[in-house]
Order: structure tokens, then C-alpha cells, then sequence
């Protein structure tokens, strides 16, 4: 089974051994991969009920609760790194979550989609809710609760004591953007950071 | 809807595992001979012995989990789990349910003969530990030549044996399956307990314990403990589902009769147990269970982190008696010790009794779980 292409980069970022802690797993693929082809051992947390049930098919340890409220569950420094794809924006409290990562783990690996892409700016000038690959719901009936550029999601980061180590912009297709970094901010359909603690 | 007709007619065996020259030693010093124990079997073992599946039972269940008696109407009070194409499937599992020590249903317990007196052990038989429900299912499997198990399974108490089990002896187990259950009793379930064993004793038919020999029974008092404890089984929303306030007959009769339909029931909870269940065993089962605090002792979780044993563990929703927190409990301490754990909260109205229940998400997690443990080994 191929890694869908977000997560393979998520992947690459994780170094072999660790113990992984990954937010939001979905039907733990990217644990999975990381166990067969890193040696790497770890929890997914997810909530929904399908995708949980083929996380614990493919023999991944994975823990129903709720992010928002539940975190505190895990103790302090009990893992290598803590991951969080495509989920913050999702989130009731993402300061708080992210503080509770970074509580958890020294590095965290979060993606984001940037609500800052040049289409989304497009569409929003022209009077709509964006709409895109990324962000693919109806203002009405979404999961993301919030939207940030990557703007706003550094300053973010600054706010509750996070260091970007690393940031890595992607394509709407989840591949690396071969534009200048310095175009991040307009031309990226969402970012990979990696992030220590200050 | 199960799947198939299940695992058919089956009988309970009974094994000596422990006799005077071999007596069984208990956690808390004294020794207890001969030990019998009435188990079941489904399935077959396979020829590397890597299919085992034992069943740990609940506070008032017995060896039967699957299949039909002769001449019963009802089958074992687990079959919808265990059968051909079931989530333990009996075409692929061997599967193992035996009534632990304590009990009242085929294995040695306080209303046993005691050999040295002719009579019934009564309160003359030793206090119990959850250790050793655990060590007399160990000599099972031996007696049955199995050294190590796929998994061991169970809901409520037979959960906690299960946990108990999978921390001292994490290598008879590949996996452990905890279900409802709890590693240590909040106040208000050692109450419920309490309330339940002063029923019993206050019972003047319960005769200090004697009452086998003295030929009363203690009917009222394990009567009422089970009505009461059937409460705690069911849901707030369960009990509104099934019985509203719905009159017994026609229309309401005002008096003190069992004038509401759930007032019968629990009356007829009560009776129907009386046939099944000892007085004695429900004393000393309960406080097993009072006792129980694993995590408590030192390095409690240091054998079963060494071991490579993974656990699933399930709470549901509307279950009071064993609240969704303390599976938590279970999880948080398996967690933190780095062993493998996954933790589901099952959405239910059933309360606790939802373990026993054909509810789909909860068999299809069980099922995911133990097709991928058969997978591993194979």
C-alpha cells in the first residue's frame, strides 16, 4: 500500500526507532509504514469508527478519544515525536492542543492547510468562501473550524512557545513546492513543520 | 442476526488440576485441595497450538459461553460472540471458558465439600485474590496442553482476571482483551457490593454460612442483591426503553404489589437466579473484586512491558457500573508503560450488559482485532 504523498513526506521526517504518537490517524497508515519500514513503534488517536477499525485490523495500537479534552492522558515526554496531519484546523482548542504536543514529545510534525493560497485569495476577493482541493467543504458543513494562512499559524507558533525547525511548503497535490520558499505564503496549498519546543 | 447456527450441543467437562499432594497454593497463604474445574470447549485446537482463546467469565457467569445443553431453549450467555463465522470464530479459534475458582457452577467453591469436615466449606473457605483465578486457569491449560494463548478474553470481572493475568504472566498471552472492566473499584461500587453482601448475610436463612448443612437458604438475601445489582447492569435510558412505566397488567392497580412491569421483572431476575447462583460464592466473588488494585503494587506493569503482549481494551458509553473512565484508568496506565493498547469507547445505551450484546461496532472491533492476532501468528 503506497503512502498517500503528504504522509510519505511525514515519513521521511521521523527518525527510525521512535516511539510516535500520531493525532488524527486515520486508519494508521502513516504508523503502520513507519513500523514496517522504520522500526518505529506508537499510538494512533482517532475517533472515527470506520477508520479505527482498519487501524486495528492492520495491527495498529490506536486509542479512541477526543484531542480537544483527552490529551492529558498521555504523560509527559512519553514519546519521540507527536504527529498532527491536516487536523489542527479541526480542532476546538488548537493553542491548546498544540501546547499538549509539545508536552508530550520534543518534536512535533504538524500539517496545515494555508488558507493564504493564491486561489483561495482569488475566490475570497471575488466574494466566496474558498473552495479547492484542500478545502473541499461548504462554509456550512465543515470539519475545519478554523482558518489560518501560514501566517497566521507562525504566529501561532510564537504565541504558545513552538520553534519551527523546518517548514515545508507543498503543492495542492501533496508534493514539494519547487517555488522559492519565500512564495510559501501565497503559492503553498498547505505546509509540513516540524517544531521544538523554545 | 448471528451468522450461522453457532458451535451446536456441547457439555461442560470437569478436570481435577489440584489434589491433596498437589494442593493448590493461594495468594494469601493457605492451601485448597482437591480443585476441581467445569470448563467448555468450541473449536479445535490447531496443530501448532497457536489458536487458544480463553474465556474469562463475569461475577455470576459460568463455563457455558456457547452452544446448547441438552434439552436447553437458551444457549451459553456469550454465543453471540463465539461460533462458525462469528467474531470468535470456531472454525479458525479453539476457544476455552471455564467457571473460575470461587464459583458456584462446576469448580471448587465456599459451598464445596471440605474433606477434612464432610461438610460445606462455608466461611470456612478461604478469602480469595484475583491471582488465583488466574493461577487455576493456568493448571487448565496445562491439564489441556496449551503454553501459550492467542488471547484471553473478558467482560466486567472476567476483564479484570484477564488484566490480572496479562501483567503476572504476560507469556502465556499474545493478546488480552479487557472489556468493560475496571482496576479498581470506585466507593460507590464497593457500596453497591457492600449493600448487596448484607442482604445475604442479614438473611437469617444464610445461618452463619452453614446452610447447606442446616437446610435454610439465604433466598431473600441473594434475591435481593441480585435485583439490586441488575440496577447497576442496565442503563438509566435501557430501563426506559424496555419497561417506561408500563403497567405489569392491564392498567395500574395501585398498592404495594409488583404493580409496574419492571417491578416483575426484577422480581422474576431475583427468582431465576436463586436456580443458578450460590450465596457463598456471591460473598467471596464480590470481594475479589473489592480488593482489586493492581497498578497499585510496584512495577506492576515492568513484566507485561517486557512481554510484547498487546491489550484491547472497550468501555461503553452508558455503562455506570464500569464507567468509560475507568477503562481509561487501564489504558492510561498500560500507555504510560509503553504496552501496546487500543482503546475503544463502544456508543450504547445498553449499560453494562452491553459486553454480552450483538452491538455491531463493538463485534466488528473484536473481530478486526483477533483476525489481525490469528494473522500474526501465522
Amino acid at each position: 500500500m503506497t503512502l498517500r504523498a503528504d504522509l510519505a513526506l511525514v515519513a521521511d521526517l521521523v527518525r527510525p526507532g521512535s516511539r510516535v504518537l500520531d493525532l488524527g490517524c486515520g486508519t494508521g497508515s502513516l504508523l503502520g509504514h513507519l513500523a514496517r519500514e522504520k522500526g518505529c513503534s506508537g499510538t494512533g488517536v482517532e475517533i472515527d469508527g470506520d477508520a479505527v477499525l482498519v487501524a486495528i485490523r492492520s495491527g495498529v495500537s490506536v486509542i479512541e478519544l477526543d484531542m480537544d479534552h483527552q490529551l492529558s492522558e498521555f504523560a509527559d515526554h512519553s514519546y519521540d515525536v507527536v504527529v498532527l496531519s491536516r487536523t489542527l484546523q479541526t480542532l476546538h482548542r488548537p493553542h491548546v492542543v498544540l501546547q499538549e504536543m509539545i508536552r508530550i514529545a520534543p518534536r512535533v510534525i504538524l500539517s496545515m492547510p494555508n488558507f493564504g493560497y493564491w486561489r483561495n485569495r482569488i475566490r475570497l476577493a471575488r466574494g466566496r468562501m474558498p473552495m479547492s482541493k484542500e478545502l473541499p467543504y461548504d462554509w456550512y458543513d465543515t470539519p475545519n473550524l478554523h482558518h489560518a494562512t501560514l501566517v497566521d499559524l507562525e504566529d501561532l507558533f510564537r504565541t504558545v512557545g513552538l520553534v519551527a525547525l523546518e517548514r515545508i511548503p507543498l503543492t495542492v497535490d501533496g508534493q514539494r513546492l519547487r517555488l522559492p520558499e519565500s512564495t510559501a505564503t501565497w503559492a503553498a496549498g498547505s505546509a509540513v513543520y516540524v517544531l521544538g519546543g523554545a | 442476526m448471528t451468522s450461522s447456527d453457532g458451535v451446536g450441543v456441547v457439555e461442560t467437562r470437569t478436570a481435577t488440576l489440584f489434589d491433596p499432594d498437589h494442593p493448590l497454593q493461594l495468594a494469601r497463604g493457605t492451601v485448597l485441595a482437591p480443585v476441581e474445574v467445569a470448563y467448555e470447549t468450541y473449536g479445535t485446537l490447531s496443530p501448532a497450538r497457536d489458536n487458544a482463546v480463553f474465556i474469562c467469565h463475569a461475577l455470576t457467569g459460568d463455563a457455558h459461553a456457547a452452544g446448547y445443553h441438552v434439552g436447553d431453549k437458551r444457549p451459553g450467555w456469550w454465543d453471540n460472540l463465539i461460533g462458525p463465522g462469528r467474531p470468535l470464530d470456531t472454525d479458525r479459534f479453539f476457544v476455552v471458558c471455564a467457571n473460575l475458582l470461587g464459583g458456584c457452577q462446576g469448580t471448587t467453591g465456599p459451598s464445596s465439600i471440605d474433606p477434612s469436615t464432610g461438610r460445606a466449606y462455608g466461611l470456612d473457605f478461604p478469602l480469595l485474590d484475583m491471582s488465583d483465578f488466574v493461577t487455576v486457569h493456568r493448571a487448565l491449560l496445562r491439564h489441556l496442553g496449551i503454553d501459550k494463548l492467542l488471547a484471553a478474553f473478558g467482560g466486567s470481572l472476567g476483564g479484570m482476571q484477564v488484566l490480572e493475568w496479562a501483567l503476572t504472566h504476560p507469556e502465556d498471552l499474545r493478546n488480552a482483551v479487557v472489556i468493560a472492566a475496571s482496576s479498581r473499584l470506585s466507593a460507590q461500587n464497593i457500596a453497591f457490593n457492600a449493600v448487596a453482601r448484607e442482604a445475604i448475610t442479614r438473611d437469617p436463612g444464610f445461618s452463619g454460612g452453614q446452610y447447606v448443612a442446616e437446610g435454610t437458604l439465604p433466598d431473600r438475601g441473594l434475591s435481593i442483591a441480585r435485583m439490586m445489582a441488575h440496577i447497576t447492569y442496565l442503563s438509566e435510558e435501557a430501563m426506559a426503553d424496555k419497561f417506561g412505566r408500563t403497567p405489569q397488567l392491564a392498567e395500574l392497580a395501585p398498592g404495594f404489589g409488583a404493580d409496574f412491569a419492571v417491578e416483575s421483572y426484577l422480581r422474576h431476575q431475583g427468582e431465576s437466579f436463586l436456580e443458578r447462583f450460590d450465596a457463598l460464592s456471591y460473598l467471596y466473588l464480590t470481594r475479589v473484586m473489592d480488593y482489586y488494585d493492581p497498578f497499585a503494587r510496584a512495577g506492576a506493569t515492568d513484566a507485561a512491558a517486557a512481554s510484547g503482549v498487546r491489550f484491547l481494551t472497550a468501555s461503553f458509553t452508558s455503562d455506570w457500573r464500569f464507567s468509560s473512565l475507568h477503562s481509561r484508568r487501564i489504558v492510561r496506565h498500560l500507555e504510560h508503560a509503553g504496552i501496546p493498547v487500543t482503546y475503544r469507547d463502544i456508543e450504547t445505551a445498553g449499560g453494562h450488559d452491553s459486553f454480552l450484546l450483538e452491538i455491531e461496532p463493538y463485534h466488528a472491533t473484536i473481530r478486526a482485532y483477533m483476525d489481525r492476532a490469528l494473522e500474526e501468528v501465522r
